[in-house]
């Protein structure tokens, strides 16, 4: 096996004068979940485009398990699985007949199709469901019915859009409760896009891109330890003493604050238990904050990530609604 | 895990193999026919324009016009060049199902998947067609209350000229849908497309004796070579009568007009082919 399943260099892409690619290399892992991580317009659904051969490079290179997506299309698509940020399912047939159109495309042999269909099916709650028009069913259902197809043809790739837009919070968990599962189960490389801060935590390493260019690459937790160090607020019932033992013990200059104090520390988790385990003061209550992603794409670009995602929403809602009434 | 290493090594071992293809093409038909199936309402509503045509247009205007030839009268020949009609409108509808299919998203699932764009062509091509087809046949089988008899030859004769109707013009349908993006916008050029098409193609009236201009159109419009034949065929008539075609001269032979057409077609497939592979 190779150290990378997906492998970009020098990649660019311009529609006219527009950069929306813009010199981007990155790698990524058998089996990671690499997120793509930016808000609308940066440049991800280009690359995700690129990758999946609906989209050409202006320049540079790219390939998936191996293949390059320009020069060997068919093999790419055929080692690739997708799920788009806007729907993509035929609602006037049934999801079964969905993933019966999908298996036969991709070229599955009878003889496994059947058995996969079921099991895909029952892993998103939909085999009893099967036989509906896919028209008759809810938004967190067409998204399962979605996943189960692009995993349906067992892809080494499964690249996510946006997978979640315009879900409630619920659906969203439990959709991304599925993916682990599928991830765990098949070892799938997972490769997500999104503007949601808190997806973008179920990542192995995230990278962060906007205005078509990357602005960094890491674990989610490394990247928050750009931003600082975990701030942890504790009340005790003698503060000023508090103060004076947090001097002591461990060099660290705590702030008082109206009723407690705050101070900074790296790994604030691992810090946690020793400090109420050694700490002499008597303490009333303790609470971590650690630095969100939002924290650090703010810090990075100097723009905040969230003021486009209230607009997406509406534009999801407003998608969905225009939809419906066509039928 | 070991099975899904080796669907994809065998799969991805074969390319894109002429099996492959034919798959695609399949599948893609298959789709087209299943969802005509399911559409009962669709059905019935597209055979009742064209025999409204036939039986109180054509009839209406028989009992006036009397006999256009001996023993055929205005209704008998607007029959033939109804099941023409039904077919050209029937075909174009290839080009809005790939319109959309581009806006309800699932055009993508196609494009993103281990098939050639060329084979995703042939088999939209050939779904519509097959569906334009079977509602020809729908439309042949009033013959009878026409008062025209059909041997199981002459529809076994028609069904090859009504499928290289029903082909090229389904193709041509592909290739206007791969480059108009907006469903309302295809609408419209359907319409300006499609009623010329109808309306100069000797379908509603004998192609002698028109204007000058008038005739220079007629000749130029593809569709005329797809009707002049299914009309002799049904009526048993002679290409020299008032059923076929004069081009600069020439009275054209059944298989002459067929031959222009299948060029037409095989034209329109190979473009409806490339423009297809084109798309992002």
């Amino acid at each position: 096996m190779t150290d990378y399943i997906i492998k970009v260099e020098k990649l660019v892409k311009r529609f006219g004068k527009l950069v929306a690619v813009d010199d981007i290399s990155f790698s990524v892992a058998p089996g990671e979940v690499f997120g793509f991580l930016g808000p609308n317009g940066a440049g991800k659904t280009t690359t995700i485009n690129i990758l999946c051969t609906l989209s050409k490079p202006t320049s540079g290179r790219a390939t998936v398990n191996g293949f390059d997506v320009v020069r060997q299309q068919s093999q790419v698509r055929q080692s690739i699985g997708l799920v788009f940020q806007d729907p993509s399912l035929d609602v006037r047939l049934s999801g079964l007949q969905n993933l019966h159109f999908h298996a036969s495309v991709y070229h599955m042999p009878a003889s496994i199709r059947d058995q996969r269909i079921e099991q895909v099916l029952r892993i998103m709650e939909l085999w009893d469901r099967r036989n509906s028009e896919v028209r008759t069913y809810s938004g967190g259902m067409k998204r399962r019915l979605e996943l189960a197809r692009g995993l349906l043809h067992y892809p080494k790739v499964l690249f996510l859009d946006e997978p979640t837009l315009g879900l409630d919070p619920q659906t969203r968990s439990h959709i991304w409760e599925y993916i682990h599962d599928l991830r765990q189960r098949e070892g799938t490389t997972i490769f997500l896009t999104t503007h949601y801060m808190d997806e973008a935590e179920n990542a192995d390493r995230i990278a962060i891109i906007d205005y078509g260019k990357l602005v960094a690459m890491d674990t989610p937790e490394r990247l928050k330890n750009i931003v600082g160090k975990d701030i942890i607020s504790v009340k005790t019932d003698d503060n000023d003493r508090a103060v004076e033992e947090i001097r002591l013990r461990y060099r660290i200059e705590a702030t008082r604050d109206s009723d407690g104090l705050t101070f900074e520390i790296a790994n604030g988790e691992e810090f946690l238990p020793t400090f109420i385990r050694e700490f002499d003061t008597k303490i009333l209550s303790i609470s971590l904050h650690r630095p969100s992603l939002d924290d650090v794409f703010l810090k990075l670009t100097g723009h905040e990530i969230r003021q486009e995602a209230a607009s997406d929403e509406i534009k999801a809602i407003a998608r969905q609604y225009g939809r419906r009434t066509r039928h | 895990m070991k099975l899904r290493q080796s669907l994809v090594n065998t799969v991805v071992a074969r390319g894109t193999s002429a099996m492959n293809n034919l798959r695609g093409v399949y599948t893609l038909w298959y789709r087209d026919i299943l969802i005509f199936g399911r559409d009962r309402l669709h059905i019935i509503s597209s055979v009742t324009l064209p025999l409204l045509f036939v039986f109180v247009f054509g009839i209406g205007l028989s009992a006036r016009m009397g006999f256009l030839a001996p023993g055929i009268d205005f209704a008998q020949f607007l029959f033939p060049g109804i099941i023409g009609m039904t077919i050209l409108m029937s075909s174009f509808t290839a080009g809005v199902s790939v319109v959309w299919d581009r806006e309800v998203g699932f055009l993508k699932e196609v494009l993103v998947a281990p098939i050639s764009r060329a084979s995703v062509a042939v088999g939209k091509t050939l779904g519509t067609a097959t569906i334009a087809l079977f509602q020809g046949i729908i439309i042949l089988l009033f013959a009878p209350l026409l008062g025209i008899s059909l041997s199981a030859w002459t529809v076994l004769a028609l069904l090859p000229l009504m499928l290289l109707l029903a082909v090229s013009m389904s193709s041509l349908g592909i290739v206007l849908a791969t480059r108009i993006r907006s469903m309302e916008a295809f609408h419209g050029v359907m319409s300006l497309l499609m009623f010329p098409m109808v309306f100069l193609s000797g379908a509603f009236f004998p192609l002698q004796g028109l204007p000058a201009w008038m005739d220079v159109l007629v000749k130029l419009n593809p569709v005329t070579y797809g009707i002049a034949p299914i009309r002799q065929v049904v009526l048993g008539a002679s290409p020299d009568s008032l059923f076929g075609i004069n081009l600069l001269g020439h009275t054209m032979s059944l298989w002459e007009n067929v031959a222009v057409l299948a060029l037409f077609a095989a034209a329109m497939i190979l473009l409806a082919m490339w423009s297809f592979g084109r798309q992002e």
